[in-house]
């Protein structure tokens, strides 16, 4: 079997270029035909190739300083050249803006404008370097905790943030930016996003998607179903875990035996990777390495991050119910925003001027959500009926007309009785 | 000539071909032309490919359009769901096997949460032109869950329109309607109808069906239209699916008693067609449900339900339902007893208040 690589396409394509390409067709040569040939490239074994590194990849040290190469955690075939100090300083700079948007959303619950928010505080690094790893002709499939991964990708802060103010299930358009809607349920994206990569990958479209999950979500059948696929169906998916170390209260040991979550990609015939989640230059390292290989034809791969939801699951949870504060503490240290900070500052990359900047870009997307949050949605009762299929049923249109006149009604007698109280209000001023 | 007349003589004609063709092979030429028509069209599910099926009914497929545009997946339902929406996200129209009704059952969270909803979720940005094909019911002797009438699980979901064909010419013609949908469709395939014949010209039904003017604004050309499949005067049985050749039994045995019944075929359950159905009643007075699931909860009673709101002041008896008992599918030997048949609908028929 053989992968056809044909140039990025215009992300939508006609009905008309819909179908399936012959196999074998605009065969590019950089293309690799199996999991073989990316071993051979290399030149490890595959065990080597599919196993994670020993321990995990890390770049920056907890304090910022950048490790020397040998203490990385790298091998042979997995070896991970560091990012350019400018994609660095642009990758600091959403990661500034994300932890703003994390706090702002919290607030904003508090407040009352969002009737939740699961934050993603503490995982920004993983938000930003699945975002950044992608190219825009490819596809992002995003869990509820990702709103920052989402808004990274270049969605609009308050169509996210949509869904948990409460006026729809979701407030942007998926195609617009190559971001599946973000699921509630757990782990069923991974499979929508196995199987957007199985249709590019039969109209010959140059397309890798990322699928997103959580450490709780690899006990779901759905985890083991869309890896298995994407591995036998060869398609360019990269699954990645943030591994945040609980699913709501329940920690990582009471999820899996495993040695780690990376290892569980063995299993599938793909090559699993563990990275540091809070060490953003490790993150983008991996990631970009994982991208390039899935759309070289090298087939899925997975990547873990290990990394720590400093907040409780929602504003609903007691993190104390379940975790120590020493606990939290201790992650603490590891926040990806200082350790990220303490390396530019040090590179010389980020000055006063620059950090200012970053802080008012922050600001202004703090802005927009406070603005476009605090403005009662303009909702509209019949939109209940509009989108269930693409035409409503006969049903559906009875119903509709049958609220419509239950609203009217409504309508007419709240104006009658606003018509007799200001008759008495005359009355009254007449006596 | 309306759409519907249109349609109705373009079946009369096509029914009155030459040549016997069974259930089963309808299907598969439904699944080829469309695959013809649209090279978005995939075809992919359990045994489908090098097999054709368990039931033969994807036979052919990927030796005429390869291994690309008919593939066997693993064993994992689920998985199948999950990935044909993606792929009907992505610009292509899978029309995917269930292999049986029951083993439907772990793909149902992919159904009831994702296929149905996201058109909805999204305001109507994503579209999912996608088919779940569904061998359902019993009646082959099959053992435990291999014979489940699952309809009403997806009927009550909002979002899934829901087909299930009983005639052979059916079988071509809601299949490709169901292909040519831009909303995901449960196709219920009655199972022992696979090798039933009807004399149909093929040729003529693609050509109907191609040349049909669909309703400009839905596309719609068979879907939420009951088909009076025996003229009646006296009671109208409402059936569906596997239901419906022991109605149109029942009618004819009934004929011989000197009662005349009509009978209609729901053909899409989803969406309803109250005005074939309640125009009939409304004629008659008088009408007895059948279908094969189990009663309690079921298409069935929503039937009666309909019924009995809109056409109270035409009826001369409650609307009675003949359906399977509320037990699980009963193992081969008992089925007999379980299956409505037609001296069961006769009764019912019987009882519907003809001294007043």
């Amino acid at each position: 079997m053989t992968i056809s690589v044909s140039p990025p396409g215009d992300g939508r394509s006609t009905q008309a270029a819909a179908g399936v390409v012959a196999p074998g067709t605009d065969e590019s040569q950089t293309a690799l035909t199996s999991l073989q040939e990316a071993v051979q490239n290399f030149g490890i074994s595959i065990e080597d190739y599919l196993l994670p590194v020993h321990g995990q990849i890390q770049i920056l040290a907890e304090d910022g300083t950048m490790l020397p190469e040998e203490k990385r955690g790298s091998s042979p075939g997995h070896q991970y050249p560091v990012p350019a100090d400018e994609e660095l300083l642009e990758a600091y700079r959403r990661l500034v803006v994300g932890r703003r948007v994390n706090d702002q959303n919290s607030a904003l619950v508090r407040q009352g404008r969002l009737a939740v928010y699961p934050s993603s505080h503490g995982q920004e690094a993983c938000q930003v370097a699945a975002a950044l790893c992608l190219g825009s002709q490819d596809w992002m499939f995003p869990t509820y905790r990702d709103a920052v991964a989402v808004m990274t990708r270049g969605v609009d802060p308050v169509e996210v943030m949509t869904i948990f103010r409460g006026d729809w299930h979701g407030g942007y358009d998926p195609h617009a930016h190559h971001v599946g809607i973000q699921s509630t349920p757990l782990t069923t994206q991974l499979l929508h996003a196995v199987g957007v990569a199985h249709a590019a990958k039969l109209r010959g479209e140059d397309t890798v998607v990322l699928a997103m999950c959580g450490d709780g979500a690899t006990s779901e059948g759905d985890f083991h179903e869309a890896l298995n696929f994407a591995a036998v169906f060869r398609l360019p998916v990269v699954f990645f875990v943030q591994n945040n170390q609980y699913a709501i209260s329940v920690p990582l040991a009471h999820q899996t035996a495993a040695p780690s979550l990376a290892h569980k990609a063995v299993g599938y015939g793909m090559a699993g990777e563990r990275v540091d989640g809070n060490d953003l230059v490790a993150l983008l390292a991996v990631l970009d390495r994982a991208v390039t290989l899935a759309r070289s034809g090298s087939g899925p791969l997975l990547v873990e991050a290990n990394t720590y939801r400093m907040q409780a699951h929602t504003n609903a949870d007691d993190a104390t119910r379940y975790r120590n504060q020493a606990e939290v503490e201790a992650w603490a240290a590891k926040d990806p925003l200082n350790r990220m900070r303490h390396y530019l500052r040090a590179a010389g990359q980020l000055t006063d001027d620059v950090e200012a900047d970053f802080a008012d870009d922050a600001e202004q997307v703090a802005q927009r959500l406070r603005e476009g949050l605090s403005a009662d949605p303009d909702i509209e009762p019949q939109d209940l009926f509009r989108y269930v299929f693409t035409e409503p049923t006969p049903q559906l249109r009875e119903q509709a007309a049958f609220l419509a006149d239950e609203l009217a009604r409504d309508a007419e007698g709240a104006s009658a009785a606003g018509a007799s109280s200001t008759a008495t209000a005359d009355t009254r001023e007449e006596r | 000539m309306s759409t519907v007349a249109e349609a109705a003589a373009a079946r009369a004609a096509a029914t009155a071909g030459p040549e016997a063709v069974t259930f089963a092979k309808a299907l598969t030429a439904a699944m080829a032309d469309a695959m013809r028509a649209d090279p978005g069209v995939v075809v992919f599910g359990e045994d489908v490919a090098t097999l054709g099926g368990v039931f033969r009914i994807t036979d052919g497929l990927q030796k005429e359009f390869g291994e690309q545009r008919c593939f066997d997946t693993p064993l994992a339902e689920s998985g199948i769901v999950g990935m044909a929406l993606g792929m009907a996200m992505n610009g292509l129209r899978p029309v995917i096997e269930m292999q049986f009704d029951a083993f439907a059952y772990p793909a149902f969270e992919q159904i009831a949460s994702h296929v149905a909803k996201m058109h909805n979720r999204t305001r109507g940005r994503i579209t999912l032109p996608l088919v779940i094909r569904v061998p359902y019911a019993g009646g082959i002797g099959g053992v435990e869950h291999h014979c489940d009438s699952s309809e009403a699980y997806y009927a009550h979901t909002p979002g899934l329109k829901v087909f299930t064909p009983s005639t052979v010419a059916d079988a071509y013609l809601l299949l490709r309607e169901a292909i040519a949908s831009e909303d995901p469709v449960v196709f219920l395939e009655p199972k022992k109808l696979y090798w039933s014949k009807e004399s149909v010209d093929l040729d003529a039904l693609r050509e109907a069906f191609e040349g049909a003017s669909p309703d400009s604004a839905t596309g719609v050309r068979e879907e939420g239209r009951a088909a009076v499949v025996r003229p009646g005067t006296d009671a109208t049985i409402i059936a569906y699916g596997p239901a419906v050749p022991p109605a149109l039994a029942a009618a004819e045995a009934a004929a011989t008693e000197g009662r005349s019944v009509e009978v209609v075929d729901v053909r899409t359950i989803v969406p309803f067609d109250d005005e074939t159905i309640c125009a009939s009643v409304r004629k008659t007075g008088r009408a007895v449900v059948v279908a094969e699931a189990q009663g309690f909860a079921s298409v069935a009673s929503e039937i009666v339900a309909r019924v009995q709101e809109r056409c109270f002041h035409s009826l001369a008896a409650p609307v009675r339902r003949v359906t399977g008992f509320d037990i699980p599918y009963p193992a081969p030997k008992f089925e007999h007893w379980y299956l409505p048949g037609v001296d069961r609908i006769l009764d019912a028929l019987d009882e519907l208040q003809w001294e007043d």
